[in-house]
């Protein structure tokens, strides 16, 4: 079994490197990836049209932001959803069987508590130092997102490991009396929530769905503006979401579900 | 550099592939196939990036002078193609989240069957 797997992979590595004699050189700028095909006008290829014209349309300078949160939200609507269901998923699989029920059904079968962990001060400072930079860091992510290298993507996996610090730090069952379950899983559908009913209202207002441009007739901005708003308030709900998840992600695989131990 | 350029760095790509891909498929530890997994995701993730380099004096997707007057005359060969980050950087996300789900359903199986063997797990479901 594993020689043929060797074999597969071997012969799939050959089929792959004859395959790369036919790539365009790394780094062509006239690559069909970048610039279409040779023989069409090049300002029909779609890279080039969201590099020369997305910052007149949206005043958003980071290309990414504008096309992930703009041009393509859609697609980011359902990549958000997959997030969230990979939450959803975890807690079914983990948290239900192994947590929630097994508890109902048999007390006495709980495993035993370890032993407490030593206290260390200088451990637990640092986290009560750095916890809140990390937070206002991520906050920053999402905010300045439309500037420079951020977005909600990043900012959520940089709160949702703020609270992982803190959960390794000091101990998993103090972070949940902080956070507890019932409030971040809420916010796992809350987060795509929001997200969509930013979509559902730009359609109750006219617009077609998540057409920024709708909402002028609420905030009367010009068009760019409106979009570059737009942006802002959806990659809220991905970074609510993805914070969350990530969160979720952690306790629940850590403590297998059981919410008692972390590591 | 001439064989970077001549798509020496494909290959690269195509290695990272080949290990990931034998590592799922002959590893017989699951933890070890999805260690595979995300060696095969990485390789693709690198692929696609590349595939946004630009030679030449371009840079970051990020116009530049964003934050005073008005950008005018914008030229598509100065920056790179932003496509590919865009959806590699969603494609990170999701895969850090199918990787948590992949975990769990792991941590179930080892919490039914007291082991992480595929060919141990198999006999035990056949015996049973």
């Amino acid at each position: 079994m594993k020689r043929l797997a060797l074999v597969m992979s071997i012969l799939l590595g050959l089929l792959l490197l004859k395959g790369t004699a036919d790539f365009p050189q790394f780094g062509d700028p006239n690559s069909p990836a970048s610039a279409g095909h040779p023989n069409s006008s090049e300002d029909s290829h779609v890279s080039v049209r969201y590099i020369t014209e997305a910052y007149g349309e949206t005043h958003v300078p980071n290309l990414v932001s504008a096309i992930l949160a703009d041009y393509r939200n859609f697609d980011t609507m359902f990549e958000t959803t997959v997030v969230f269901t990979a939450g959803t998923a975890i807690f079914l699989i983990l948290r239900l069987p192994l947590g929630v029920l097994a508890r109902r059904r048999s007390k006495a079968e709980m495993p035993r508590t370890l032993p407490p962990l030593a206290r260390d001060p200088i451990l637990e400072m640092a986290c009560r130092v750095l916890f809140p930079p990390i937070q206002l860091f991520g906050l920053y992510v999402l905010t300045h997102g439309h500037y420079s290298p951020g977005g909600g993507f990043q900012a959520g996996v940089i709160l949702g490991a703020s609270f992982i610090l803190l959960a390794i730090g000091f101990d998993l069952r103090g972070t949940l009396s902080r956070l507890p379950e019932s409030v971040y899983n809420p916010f796992t559908a809350l987060g795509v929530a929001f997200y969509i009913g930013i979509g559902l209202l730009c359609l109750v207002l006219g617009g077609n769905f998540l057409d920024y441009e709708a909402l002028r007739q609420v905030v009367p901005l010009s068009s760019q503006e409106i979009r570059s708003q737009g942006i802002l308030l959806v990659e809220c709900g991905v970074t609510v979401t993805v914070g969350s998840v990530i969160f979720a992600i952690y306790t629940n695989l850590v403590s297998r579900g059981l919410h008692r131990e972390g590591l | 550099m001439s064989l970077i350029q001549s798509g020496f760095i494909y290959w690269f790509f195509v290695v990272l592939l080949m290990i990931g891909m034998y590592g799922a498929v002959g590893k017989d530890n699951l933890v070890k196939k999805l260690i595979g997994l995300s060696i095969f995701q990485t390789a693709i993730i690198l692929f696609y990036v590349s595939i946004g380099f630009k030679n030449g004096p371009a840079t970051i997707p990020i116009l530049q002078g964003g934050h005073g007057e008005p950008i005018k005359d914008i030229a598509a060969a100065s920056y790179f193609n932003p496509v590919p980050h865009v959806l590699m950087l969603t494609a990170i996300v999701v895969g850090v989240a199918t990787v948590g789900v992949a975990l769990a359903v792991i941590q179930r199986l080892y919490a039914e069957y007291g082991t992480l063997e595929e060919n141990e797990i198999l006999d035990k479901i056949a015996n049973s």
